[in-house]
């Protein structure tokens, strides 16, 4: 710092360092780090005394007691007799189920709209974008009341369920599939499958391999394909079909036997799907038309057949722009599916961060659990996407 | 190519609709679906719906379509919650006020757009304030439980969104620092915020907040959910203002050090004014998301106009038919519909706007 014409030399320099970027930024994140220590303290001495003065518990202890209720949708073991901490592991499946299923509905859904509004067809065309610009315009709060509303009163009661074909029944109390019932020799099926996955994947190697050191093709997906279904067919039938099926019986208030979907799970992963396949149709449709026409146009004057331009040229590089956001919307699905409170779906929100904190009244402890399993999940998710990225990346240049 | 108009029409729709045998039959499916919806929406809308009555029993018919007299009877508790109906002209007053902003501010053309946003961003909201909430002058005090429909729902919206802006600027300015605990701080809000649930965001402020406070400070329910709602858009915010901020050439950053700026000049003064610039459709969008979110309300007791539509449909016994539903939701639906597809045109003539204007 030049020296001011009043102050001696000396003077000024003891105050120069007030002017050093480096001295005013260190200065600036003491102030942070104090000022969001003090706030923290702050809070946690008011919630301390909160807490105190109203007579609740602190700490994890409550996930051992008994949480005393019944719970519609049970993916691992569970009675009204079982702790609050299999409470939580109860949700964490059942948002999870939903969260799977409905990230493959979305995805297979949102393509054929997508493509369906690449479409050379104008009326397909035109539908795609109705679809898509009505159902991303609505809230999907408001979409899963209204699919939650239209399930219950157009499904019939159970004394008039709907038989379909296969030992399907629907009433409005679930839709209802037939168990598959595990019997002795079915491990055998499953090890013949795992073996022929195996061998699927090593056909898939060595016939790359070939490809390219002699540029001869071979139809890999066929044989893969072959390798995996005949040995376990053939083990299956040998063993005299070792599989058998419980069917939903009309009990006394009810269907009774056989796997059941809610009608909230039916509800939750038709508006889930539905509403997610729009913004996933958007992806793709902006996705394939970010490749350049030029790389089409090349690759047919290359000779390649129209479906060999779409397979081998146009989707690896429209992939690359969709995933990303792609990722993004399987993430919004899984948050999205907390919305299942509204209907009544037993997932993570709806029976840890509501009953369990309606019971236990401790709502810091479930709180950040619950916030800390959705946070896991999309950390765990940006790692993968990075991960891939960076590899993707790797092959374009 | 000089068709007639029969010839020309035939043309185009041997290419577009009949091309090949495949498209064709696509064609007939998607006629005959298009048909059976449309036939089966104007009679449900139109000619079976009930259009008169007092209550849920003049639409209890068996074939009846939808239950208009449940829309027009509720409306007003729709439009303005429980807000007393001798006052409602307050709020009418605020949407015109809000409007004498805004419109001008929205069309490209119109001058003085500083002064506009000054005025929506200072003078309306404190005139606003007063107006709907009352208390002061001879305007009797509406407590905020009584705000609802269509109105709370705005009030959510507007107020997230012009809450989360400021400090979304921060949180994009201290994820780009070089300071290293602002930039660390400032990435684990963002990430932490964005990788929830709104949910239980929403639900964290309702229950949370109250302990968090001194226990002689009460809190009123919609100022928690509004604050929920603002730190949680912020977080989406700032990573839209962050996209400005990287859109921004470098030498800008440079020239305005060049010519000794301090850090807050050169962001207020040359950065900043460009960024926002580019970052306004996806202000928009960030916007119809949070429009959309505020039905995310509900779940913690406000009635918003999801809410209150809700509340008729399952608690209003009065109202009890199998169409009622329906109805409702319908309304409601196209209401945020008409809502949500205005603004996103308008975010898309943007950016179309924005695109030519740096062709040129």
């Amino acid at each position: 710092m030049a020296s001011t014409r009043n102050g001696s030399p000396q003077e000024t320099q003891s105050f120069a360092w007030l002017y050093d970027p480096r001295t005013r930024g260190i200065i600036l994140q003491i102030a942070l780090l104090v000022g969001v220590a003090a706030f923290f303290i702050e809070i946690g001495l008011n919630t301390a005394a909160n807490l105190n003065a109203q007579n609740i518990a602190t700490g994890f202890g409550f996930l051992d007691r008994t949480a005393g209720f019944d719970i519609s949708q049970t993916l691992v073991p569970y009675k009204s007799t079982s702790t609050y901490g299999q409470v939580f592991w109860v949700g964490l499946t059942n948002t999870l189920l939903v969260a799977v299923i409905g990230i493959v509905l979305a995805t297979v859904f949102g393509f054929v709209i997508g493509l369906a509004r690449l479409s050379s067809n104008w009326l397909v065309a035109r539908l795609g974008t109705v679809y898509v610009e009505t159902i991303r315009n609505v809230p999907l709060l408001l979409q899963l009341l209204a699919w939650y509303f239209t399930l219950l009163i157009a499904l019939p009661s159970p004394d008039a369920a709907l038989e379909l074909p296969l030992g399907v029944g629907v009433t409005n109390r679930g839709l209802y599939l037939p168990a598959p019932v595990w019997e002795p020799g079915l491990g055998a099926v499953l090890i013949a499958a795992l073996a022929g996955i195996a061998g699927a994947v090593a056909i898939g190697i060595w016939a790359r391999r070939k490809r390219l050191a002699t540029g001869e093709q071979v139809p890999a997906f066929w044989y893969g394909l072959a390798v995996v279904v005949m040995p376990a067919l053939v083990v299956f039938l040998s063993l005299g079909a070792p599989i058998s099926f419980e069917y939903p019986t009309p009990g006394r208030f009810n269907l009774d036997g056989g796997i059941v979907l809610l009608p909230e799970l039916m509800a939750l992963l038709l508006g889930l799907t539905l509403y997610t396949a729009a913004f996933i149709a958007e992806i793709v449709r902006s996705g394939i038309e970010a490749v350049p026409r030029g790389q089409k146009e090349a690759a047919a004057a290359l000779g390649l057949h129209p479906w060999q331009v779409q397979r081998l040229v146009v989707i690896p590089q429209a992939m690359r722009v969709i995933i990303p956001p792609l990722t993004n919307q399987y993430l919004n699905l899984t948050k999205n599916s907390s919305l299942a409170v509204a209907i009544g779906y037993p997932d993570l929100v709806s029976v840890f961060a509501g009953t369990v904190l309606n019971q236990t009244n401790q709502a810091v402890e479930v709180i950040l659990i619950t916030m800390g399993v959705y946070l896991a999940i999309s950390l765990l998710t940006a790692l993968l996407m990075n991960w891939f990225n960076a590899r993707m990346a790797l092959v374009e240049r | 190519m000089d068709a007639g108009p029969i010839a020309r029409s035939v043309d185009w729709l041997r290419t577009n609709l009949f091309s090949s045998w495949g498209n064709t039959i696509l064609t007939l499916i998607c006629l005959t679906i298009v048909w059976y919806v449309i036939v089966g929406f104007v009679d449900w809308a139109i000619f079976s719906a009930v259009f008169a009555g007092s209550d849920g029993s003049a639409c209890n018919k068996p074939d009846a379509g939808a239950c208009w007299p449940f829309v027009t009877h509720k409306l007003g508790l729709f439009m303005y919650g429980r807000y007393p109906d001798p006052e409602r002209w307050r709020i009418n007053l605020t949407y015109v006020l809000a409007l004498a902003g805004l419109v001008p501010l929205m069309i490209p053309r119109v001058p003085g757009k500083l002064w506009l946003s000054i005025y929506l961003l200072t003078v309306f909201p404190i005139i606003g304030f007063i107006l709907v909430r009352g208390g002061v002058f001879w305007l009797p005090h509406i407590p905020t439980e009584l705000w609802g429909g269509l109105f709370l729902t705005l009030v959510v919206a507007s107020v997230g969104i012009v809450a989360s802006f400021p400090i979304g600027i921060l949180l994009a300015l201290g994820r780009r620092s070089e300071l290293p605990i602002v930039r660390w701080a400032c990435i684990g809000f963002i990430e932490v915020v964005r990788g929830v649930p709104l949910v239980t965001v929403l639900f964290m402020a309702s229950v949370m907040l109250p302990l968090f406070l001194p226990p002689d400070v009460t809190f009123d329910k919609l100022l928690r959910a509004l604050i929920g709602v603002a730190l949680f858009s912020a977080a989406y915010m700032a990573e839209v203002i962050r996209g400005g901020l990287q859109a921004i050439p470098r030498g800008q950053y440079e020239a305005a050090d060049a010519l000794g700026l301090s850090y807050g000049q050169k962001m207020a003064f040359i950065v900043l004014p460009q960024a926002l610039k580019l970052v306004i459709p996806g202000i928009v969008n960030s916007f119809i998301a949070l429009f959309k979110d505020t039905s995310l309300v509900l779940i913690i007791g406000l009635f918003d106009l999801l809410g209150i539509v809700q509340q008729s449909i399952s608690s209003d016994a009065k109202w009890f038919s199998p169409q009622t539903a329906a109805t409702g939701y319908f309304f409601a639906g196209l209401i945020f519909w008409i809502f949500c597809f205005s603004m996103s045109r308008y975010s898309a003539f943007l950016e179309r706007r924005l695109a030519g204007g740096e062709r040129q």
